[in-house]
């Protein structure tokens, strides 16, 4: 079974976010960068698992981004992984990054196509199922459990106030969550083969973003904690009532 | 300063009579991508694994510490610069280095690795035998076995050769027969293998011996009761008659006391990275409490009083490690120019390591004490949460003094500083007469007045770096011409000088520091760095002033003395700088980033 994980590169998750040009760039400078969590602890994780178990004979890597994206995918190739792929472009239009990966993976038999259920920066969560239609391919987003019996994909997923449990057979794309797999911390054998293994640059040849990003903006500064002594509920009534407006 | 000559490979010591050019020190901000993740790793493991159990592991809870040590050895951290033949990954000594940095901030667990990954397992890579280094190293590498170093004797401890454990030859003549007890041994509760140091029969030096937990005749007091690392395992081991294989001897008859002296140099400059590990995690943590802890409707971050010590904490921390990577890329350098003039691998690390050893003890001294300032302010910031043992302060507190008193007493390691450096100079390795007899003449000659060099950034500290090494030279020069063969008893004079000497290295190593960080990023990103070594090697200045000042007013008399002080001045003056302006500045940095961040 070949696996291919999409990796994506966010920012770490203690960044000051600085907008600049007018608020429609962000600031890269002191920015450090990391493997998205979703796509590292649990859709990767889970790939190098199946990989360990015999199950998988490849896992491959794939991320949309600039050079600048590369000591993040060696970091992934560090956790395990066989060969990594950077399509090289800009990856803030989630339809145009299953684009490139769809343009990548279409002619590369991959069984099981894993990524997180979504980006932390950018939040979309639509480039797994976006990838599932261009490789027409099933998809199952949100997978909380993963198990593989046969040619078949055995999942869990949250849905409203319970679980469901899928199965679907390969060729399949599916989104990861917590509880798919454990966080692993990469070991100097990793750290070491990580070098030594591929990383090949594909440049992509289609560019139709569906949509551009015209601003951002900081959310709202979170206002102190204020106590309230136990015995005062009538204050805490009355500042939820006048001043957080909340009841 | 045309009269000091520019070197590019410095030789142990000789920071004092020569310049150093910045483009051949190694700093922090260069390391490359694959330290980079050896670091993460490193961070991760503690996050996970000690973090969440510091107070598990403080009341040492059965199996814990050893597990721990299981879990860094899959990860290959207990192997990082053991060679690749002997199971570990043949990282380079500062990679090694900066991996005891990472773990430093892990209070009682830093301790457990430290003294298996070098005092544990140094001895018998570097001493042993291929058949020694075959048997144990691929296991301490990965951490099946676990080290420990028995050289304290209850009677002996900075004086490590005249303990009293004696072994002797069984009378078939395939055993050593150990008979002694050693006490203060960390790591003795799990640890499987023991470098142990005893003279045979009446031999006037140490032997060292690789000893088996499972020999017979050792066993092992109750844990001591410590003020702080209590999670470390530290133990008195008793051997009688413990039955050692002959084959096991490490190295040479009578080597031990050499052995010992020679893992001690590395333990030292290792003690510099860990303690600034634990540093910088002290005062993040700080910062992070300052900027949430609200008095009189401010974050007391805001306050002046605050600032000043969460900058004080980060120059001190910076200069520290600033001279831990000078060091460790010097005594990596000379390692590699002694392999390639021929000498094995082994010999060249130890003699690489032996060059360094000023420097060692140098940084073992400052590190430790910019810890204990740093955890000392780091409880005062906390207020009265940092007296409290729920708050991290109680334990970075009790942890960290113990650095001031293992690897060599500060006071023993103050009196090597200045007596290797002078045994240098008697053998003719090192040229002090020279540049001193050079600083005498131009006392007696007019004053230079010269500006510093015009237009060069670092001009100011240069000319005073290299005034402070006139300041040394004249107050060594004369400690020596006075005191002659008494000057090894006069233990203040000693303690003066070493205040020098490490002053001098600490200031010189973050100037050259902070100079390549310009030339690799601009000045203008260097601000703040710029600040801490201004503020650094202006507090310098005083401190040289002051230890110079008390020797010469014990030793030098009458116009000498007048002559002498009148040249301390002058070879200590600094300009006058705004340095309250440039440590509000540094901490802005520091709250701004809720963390250490240079």
């Amino acid at each position: 079974m070949k696996i291919l994980v999409c990796i994506s590169q966010v920012p770490d998750t203690s960044t000051k976010v600085v907008l600049k040009d007018n608020s429609t760039t962000i600031e890269n400078a002191g920015v450090s960068y990391i493997i998205n969590p979703y796509d590292e602890w649990y859709a990767l994780i889970r790939a190098i698992e199946l990989k360990e178990s015999g199950i998988a004979s490849d896992v491959d890597l794939v991320t949309v981004g600039k050079a600048n994206t590369e000591p993040v995918i060696r970091k992934a190739l560090a956790l395990g992984g066989d060969k990594a792929i950077r399509i090289d472009a800009e990856s803030t239009d989630p339809y145009l990054t299953a684009v490139y990966i769809a343009e990548y993976a279409k002619s590369m038999d991959y069984d099981l196509i894993l990524c997180g259920k979504e980006s932390i920066d950018y939040n979309n969560g639509s480039v797994g199922s976006m990838l599932a239609e261009l490789l027409d391919m099933d998809y199952i987003g949100f997978a909380t459990e993963i198990k593989i019996e046969g040619n078949t994909a055995v999942v869990k997923r949250e849905i409203e106030g319970g679980e469901e449990t899928d199965s679907c057979k390969f060729p399949l794309v599916i989104s990861c969550q917590k509880g798919v797999a454990e966080a692993r911390i990469a070991n100097m054998r990793g750290i070491m083969a990580a070098r030594t293994r591929p990383l090949t640059v594909i440049t992509p040849t289609v560019d139709d973003a569906l949509t551009s990003i015209l601003s951002y903006e900081l959310p709202p500064a979170k206002a102190g904690v204020r106590l309230i002594d136990p015995a005062d509920m009538d204050e805490l009534v009355e500042l939820l009532h006048a001043e957080a407006k909340v009841i | 300063m045309n009269d000091i000559e520019t070197v590019k490979a410095l030789k142990g010591g000789e920071f004092l009579i020569r310049e150093t050019a910045a483009d051949s020190v190694f700093i922090p901000e260069e390391w490359n991508e694959e330290q980079q993740m050896i670091a993460e790793t490193c961070v991760n493991f503690l996050a996970q694994h000690v973090k969440p159990n510091l107070n598990r592991i403080d009341e040492q809870e059965e199996g814990l510490m050893s597990h721990l040590m299981d879990e860094a050895g899959a990860l290959g951290l207990l192997g990082v610069s053991v060679p690749e033949e002997y199971g570990g990954f043949g990282k380079d000594f500062k990679t090694s280095m900066l991996v005891t940095e990472k773990l430093g901030a892990g209070n009682s667990f830093s301790v457990a690795f430290s003294a298996h990954s070098g005092i544990g397992t140094l001895p018998i890579l570097y001493y042993g035998n291929d058949a020694q280094k075959q048997k144990y190293i691929p296991k301490l590498a990965s951490g099946e076995l676990k080290g420990a170093y028995c050289l304290t004797e209850p009677s002996s401890g900075s004086d490590a050769n005249s303990g009293k454990a004696r072994a002797r030859l069984s009378e078939d003549g395939t055993h050593y027969l150990i008979t002694g007890q050693k006490m203060w041994i960390t790591n003795a509760g799990f640890a499987d293998v023991f470098t142990v140091f005893a003279k045979i029969d009446d031999d006037e030096n140490l032997s060292a011996f690789i000893v088996e937990k499972d020999f017979e005749g050792i066993t092992l007091n109750a844990e001591e009761h410590k003020m702080g690392i209590k999670g470390s395992s530290t133990r008195q081991v008793f051997f009688n008659d413990c039955k050692v294989p002959v084959e096991n001897l490490l190295s040479d008859r009578q080597n031990g006391f050499k052995i010992a002296v020679n893992i001690l140099n590395i333990g030292r400059m290792k003690l510099g990275g860990g303690t600034v590990g634990a540093s910088k995690e002290v005062i993040s943590q700080a910062v992070h409490y300052a900027n949430e802890r609200e008095q009189f409707g401010r974050a007391i971050s805001k306050y002046g009083a605050i600032k000043y010590k969460l900058a004080q904490q980060a120059i001190l921390t910076y200069a520290s490690e600033s001279a831990v990577y000078r060091a460790s890329q010097n005594m990596e350098e000379a390692t590699e120019m002694l392999v390639a003039s021929g000498l094995d691998e082994t010999n060249a690390k130890l003699k690489g390591t032996e060059q360094f050893a000023i420097e060692a003890a140098i940084i073992k001294v400052h590190s430790s004490e910019t810890l204990d300032y740093v955890v000392d302010e780091g409880v005062q910031i906390y207020g009265g949460m940092g007296y409290s043992a729920e708050a991290p302060m109680d334990r970075a507190y009790r942890d960290s003094r113990i650095n001031r008193i293992f690897e060599g007493t500060n006071e023993i390691n103050r009196m090597l500083t200045v007596d290797m450096m002078l045994k240098r100079a008697l053998k003719g390795d090192l040229d002090l007469m020279g540049p001193a007899q050079k600083v005498a003449g131009e006392l007696m000659s007019i004053p230079d007045f010269g500006a510093a060099e015009e237009g060069n950034l670092f001009g100011k500290e240069k000319k005073y770096i290299a005034n402070f090494k006139k300041a040394i030279l004249m107050v060594a020069g004369g400690a020596v011409q006075k005191l002659m063969a008494q000057l090894g008893k006069e233990q203040e004079v000693l303690m003066n000088l070493a205040d020098m000497l490490i002053e001098l290295y600490v200031s010189e190593s973050l100037q050259l520091r902070v100079e390549k960080l310009v030339s690799m990023r601009g000045e203008d990103s260097c601000k703040e760095q710029l600040d801490i070594m201004r503020v650094y090697i202006n507090d310098a200045a005083e401190k040289i002033a002051k230890a110079g000042k008390e020797a010469l007013n014990y030793f030098a008399e009458g116009d000498e003395k007048k002559m002498m002080l009148m040249g301390l001045k002058r070879y200590t003056k600094t300009e006058d700088i705004n340095s309250t302006q440039a440590r509000r500045n540094i901490a802005a940095k520091l709250i701004a980033e809720n963390k250490y961040c240079f």
